[in-house]
């Protein structure tokens, strides 16, 4: 059912029925069961997810024992969103975050808002949520003002109860009534002032760490349903392999095994403990007999690969005249396929239950578009389906999450009753997650006589970064059925936050620039969202040319990059992490060299600069960045300290990419298979001191940080080894081989 | 087979196959959230656990091996309403991002800091060898554990603080 259709029939149940609707999801259940009346005429914008989910009460609940709910289709990935929506939720309303119940992602409960991805919780649900809070507040002030006929103006809210100056008082519960809350929301809300605010800009502790450090359940991992079984997959061995025979006896003679599943190349076990089906997995692993073949890509020569496949062109930005000049700068820069890598392998647990519904807990990013994709697979109707979150270890973009959950369905559908636990193996989630695309990008600028940017052409040749569900081709048990649905084929799509061609466009001021997306519609690997799409290898090879081109004009990286901004929030953040860096300090001592890196993410998002000091062992080619200094401004501030720690992980996973990360494989398999065919950073090479400096802008609108510090802290280590050796490195990762051989120690 | 051991304090008689990993037992057959399954390979630290007083890694070691054997979990250095120092640590400066990896984290630093109360920054960067951090919050755990130490010393310290913290 499409939102709008949604959204109309919901307005049906108010209309027609004059229903009492208290809660989103009674609402939910109601419409489900209507006709869709007539579409009304286009409604007015409304801010964030708010647009979407129209009425107030999908976003706030408050009952007469002045309970109050928050509902929000965003998840908790590890970023802090939970304690950030809370810190909104409660200052709009006047009420202490502990007051209030935050029921996050749930097919059968909260506001569909897509995926939890691009850095846009807070500008999607946080806004939302701001506003229903504020006017949420306003509704039970003019309430109260109506029983005690005074004015508005002449009330406050504190504690849940709204205070009238002569000492009357009323809670929140007992001020609500059952339609109150179910109104559209208005087009503007009085947010409180940036001076006024108590709970937000605030670095309220978050919320999930004591029982994460306390061994509480917080993962879906630890979910145990009475009568749970679980189960495991076995996984073809190469991405084209089919399986041609397999003796499942062997395994089903195992103690505790309750059933071996198969449909076609899709192949399980089931049993009672969760070691005894690791033990009757590798059995049946033994027994199965694959036919495979070569469909990868030869390794050796990617960027070749890459070009081949080549089937479209999009025009990212276009400007003016390109020109060659005699300060001329050319170069090929290639990012090669890496792995989200969460440390704990995907896990969902499943049910099918005896009325046909099915219930799903999964640490997807999005509930709703999984279910559609389970429901696809499984040819359920959506609503027989209901997934619900549950946190999984980091996330990181598309991993193997929404694979885990269809897993687990597609067996509960097979052993219907009990609860099942899928959890994957870390050699499965190694070679078989969507990976982030390998990219290859091409530079060709010119500087002119001031030393100033004269022309511009960028070419990036790249598959899509999403092939999220959407469509149960997405999910690999769906793939691997005997009647296998496939994947939806990619299209080119140029948008303004960009995909495989995320900051492309560089934001400094160029007149005269071309930037293309060479579009690879084939994925001869598995890919899809990895943190930051594009921008992680766009902003490397843009930043890159950018202190190529400065050491050309002979002008300080960063006053280059200052000529050639305009944005004064940039200039900002470039100017602080410079300061702050002590940038115009003394020179490096010998080995180490300082290098810096700048983007807005998406050109439309936070801004973010680092300036880092790599230290290079010439003999070893080792690489570590001894310590980085990063300014962020995000927009408005909820929670400080999660900005911080959401940075610092940005900056140190950024540094383990570009030092060390490449997926591997031959024409047939892939061979990065676990942490020592694939490794990453370890705390030996962690930095001495990681800084991340906050730009305050009270009233502006949120822009999201958990992506913000990939590209630029990729451009920042290739800049500071540029510095310290003397030569440039263009291929990612930055292994000792590739700085041996730089340094001339091959 | 049987086997018996103490787990945070309280023993346990096991009956499982003798060949399954420690991990398996702590969250299969006693319902314990902290040790987590990252790799059973031995390669990433997140199912350390502590068996008289050395960081072990759970994934690996087979249950035979531990009869009469006292293990500690991250469940065992405290509650959350009593939380020991080192979960204090974590939570004071919010060193978890997923926190996946963390209670591993916390375990390799309760063996080191039983052996040592005041490590170098070396000293624990070295206990973490094996441990593994995707969220890149190692900041953050670096710092945890030097807190942690300092509460620890402030706890056992004699005169007019002693029983207090920080
Ligand atoms: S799960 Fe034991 S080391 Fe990874
Ligand atoms: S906090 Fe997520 S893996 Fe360490």
């Amino acid at each position: 059912m499409s939102i709008l259709q949604e959204e109309v029939t919901r307005r049906g149940v108010i209309a027609g029925t004059g229903a009492l609707v208290v809660s989103f999801s009674l609402a939910r259940a109601f419409a489900q069961d209507l006709p869709p009346a007539t579409p009304l005429t286009p409604p007015v914008t409304l801010p964030g997810s708010l647009d979407d989910e129209r009425f107030l009460d999908s976003w706030i609940r408050i009952d007469a024992d002045n309970s109050i709910t928050v509902f929000t289709g965003k998840a908790e990935l590890g970023q802090g969103i939970r304690t950030a929506l809370l810190q909104v939720a409660a200052e709009e309303l006047d009420v202490k975050p502990e007051d209030i119940v935050l029921v996050t992602a749930d097919t059968g409960r909260t506001p569909n808002e897509g995926f939890t991805a691009g850095s846009q919780s807070m500008q999607n649900s946080g806004t939302a949520i701001r506003n229903a809070a504020a006017q949420v507040r306003a509704l039970l002030l003019s309430e109260a003002a109506k029983r005690f006929a005074v004015a508005p103006a002449e009330l406050k809210s504190e504690n849940r109860t709204v205070l009238a100056k002569d000492g009357r008082s009323l809670t929140y519960g007992e001020l609500v009534s059952e339609l109150m809350l179910h109104v559209e929301a208005q087009p503007q809300s009085t947010l409180k002032d940036p001076g006024a605010l108590r709970v937000m800009g605030k670095s309220l502790p978050r919320v999930d760490i004591p029982a994460k450090v306390t061994g509480g359940q917080a993962y879906v991992h630890d979910l145990r349903l009475d009568g749970m079984l679980h189960a495991r997959v076995v996984l073809p061995p190469s991405p084209a392999a089919e399986l041609s025979e397999v003796d499942a006896s062997a395994a089903e003679a195992m103690p505790g095994v309750v059933s071996v599943v198969r449909d076609g190349n899709f192949l399980a076990v089931v049993a009672e403990k969760e070691f005894q089906t690791v033990n009757a997995m590798r059995t049946l692993a033994a027994t199965a007999r694959w036919q495979e073949r070569e469909s990868l890509p030869d390794q050796t020569d990617l960027p070749a690969e890459l070009q081949r496949l080549e089937r479209e062109v999009g025009t990212v930005a276009e400007a003016g005249v390109l020109s060659s000049g005699d300060n001329q700068f050319e170069a090929t820069f290639m990012r090669p396929y890496q792995i989200h890598g969460s440390i704990g392998p995907s896990c969902a647990v499943a049910q099918m239950k005896a009325d046909g519904s099915l219930d799903v807990w999964s640490h997807t990013q999005g509930v709703y578009p999984d279910r559609a994709a389970i429901a696809e697979m499984l040819a359920m109707p959506e609503e027989k389906v209901h997934v619900i979150h549950m946190e999984g270890s980091g996330c990181y973009g598309h991993n193997g999450a929404d694979d885990a959950a269809a897993d687990a369905a597609l067996i509960a559908t097979k052993v219907p009753g009990r609860p099942i636990r899928v959890q994957w193996m870390r050699e499965q989630e190694h070679s078989w997650e969507p990976y982030g695309p390998a990219m290859l990008m091409k530079v060709n600028a010119s500087l002119d006589r001031a030393g100033r940017i004269a022309s511009w052409a960028y070419d990036v040749w790249s598959n899509t970064h999403s092939t999220r569900p959407g469509g149960a081709g997405a999910l690999l048990a769906a793939r691997h059925k005997s009647q296998p649905f496939q994947p939806k084929p990619p299209e080119l799509n140029i948008t303004p936050s960009g995909n495989g061609d995320r900051n492309a466009n560089p934001l400094y001021a160029i007149a005269n620039k071309r930037v293309l997306w060479h579009f690879l519609p084939d994925m001869p690997l598995r890919v899809s969202a990895l943190r930051a799409l594009g921008a992680y290898a766009n902003v490397f090879a843009i930043e890159s040319t950018i202190d190529e081109l400065a050491l050309m004009a002979a002008v300080d990286p960063v006053e280059f990059r200052l000529h050639h901004m305009e944005d004064p929030r940039a200039r900002a953040v470039i100017e602080l992490a410079a300061e702050r860096f002590g940038w115009n300090g003394p020179q490096m001592p010998k080995n180490r060299g300082r290098g810096f890196g700048f983007a807005r993410y998406k050109n439309l998002a936070a801004y973010l600069a680092v300036a880092m000091e790599v230290e290079v062992e010439r003999e070893t080619g080792r690489v570590r960045v001894v310590r980085a200094v990063s300014a962020i401004d995000s927009g408005e501030i909820v929670n400080p300290d999660g900005i911080r720690n959401q940075t610092e992980g940005g900056i140190l996973q950024s540094i383990s990419w570009t030092l060390y990360e490449a997926v591997a494989f031959d024409r047939t398999r892939i061979t990065s298979t676990d942490w020592s065919s694939y490794p990453i950073l370890r705390f030996a090479s962690v930095p001495d001191s990681v800084e991340v400096h906050i730009i305050e802008r009270p009233g502006e609108p949120f822009l999201g940080t958990g992506e913000a510090a990939q590209g630029p802290a990729a451009a920042a280590v290739a800049n500071g080894i540029r510095n310290a050796i003397g030569k440039r490195l263009y291929d990612l990762p930055f292994t000792r081989d590739r700085v041996r051989s730089a340094v001339g120690h091959a | 087979m049987t086997i018996s051991l103490t787990v945070n304090g309280s023993s346990h008689a096991i009956d499982a196959d003798p060949a399954t990993p420690l991990l398996y037992v702590l969250r299969d057959d006693l319902g314990l959230n902290g040790a987590k399954y990252g790799c059973g390979l031995g390669q990433c630290g997140s199912c350390t656990v502590v068996v008289d007083g050395e960081a072990v890694l759970s994934c690996m070691v087979p249950i035979m091996l531990l009869e009469g054997r006292e293990v500690t979990t991250v469940e065992g250095l405290g509650t959350i309403d009593e939380p020991g120092p080192l979960q204090q640590a974590f939570i004071e400066l919010q060193a978890a991002q997923c926190g996946y990896c963390i209670p591993g984290m916390m375990m390799s630093a309760h063996a080191l800091l039983r052996r040592k109360a005041q490590p170098s920054e070396e000293e624990i960067r070295e206990a973490l060898t094996t441990n593994l951090c995707r969220c890149g919050t190692h900041m953050r755990i670096l710092a945890a554990i030097r807190r942690a130490g300092e509460l620890m010393r402030a706890a056992s310290l004699p005169g007019p603080d002693e029983g207090r913290t920080g």
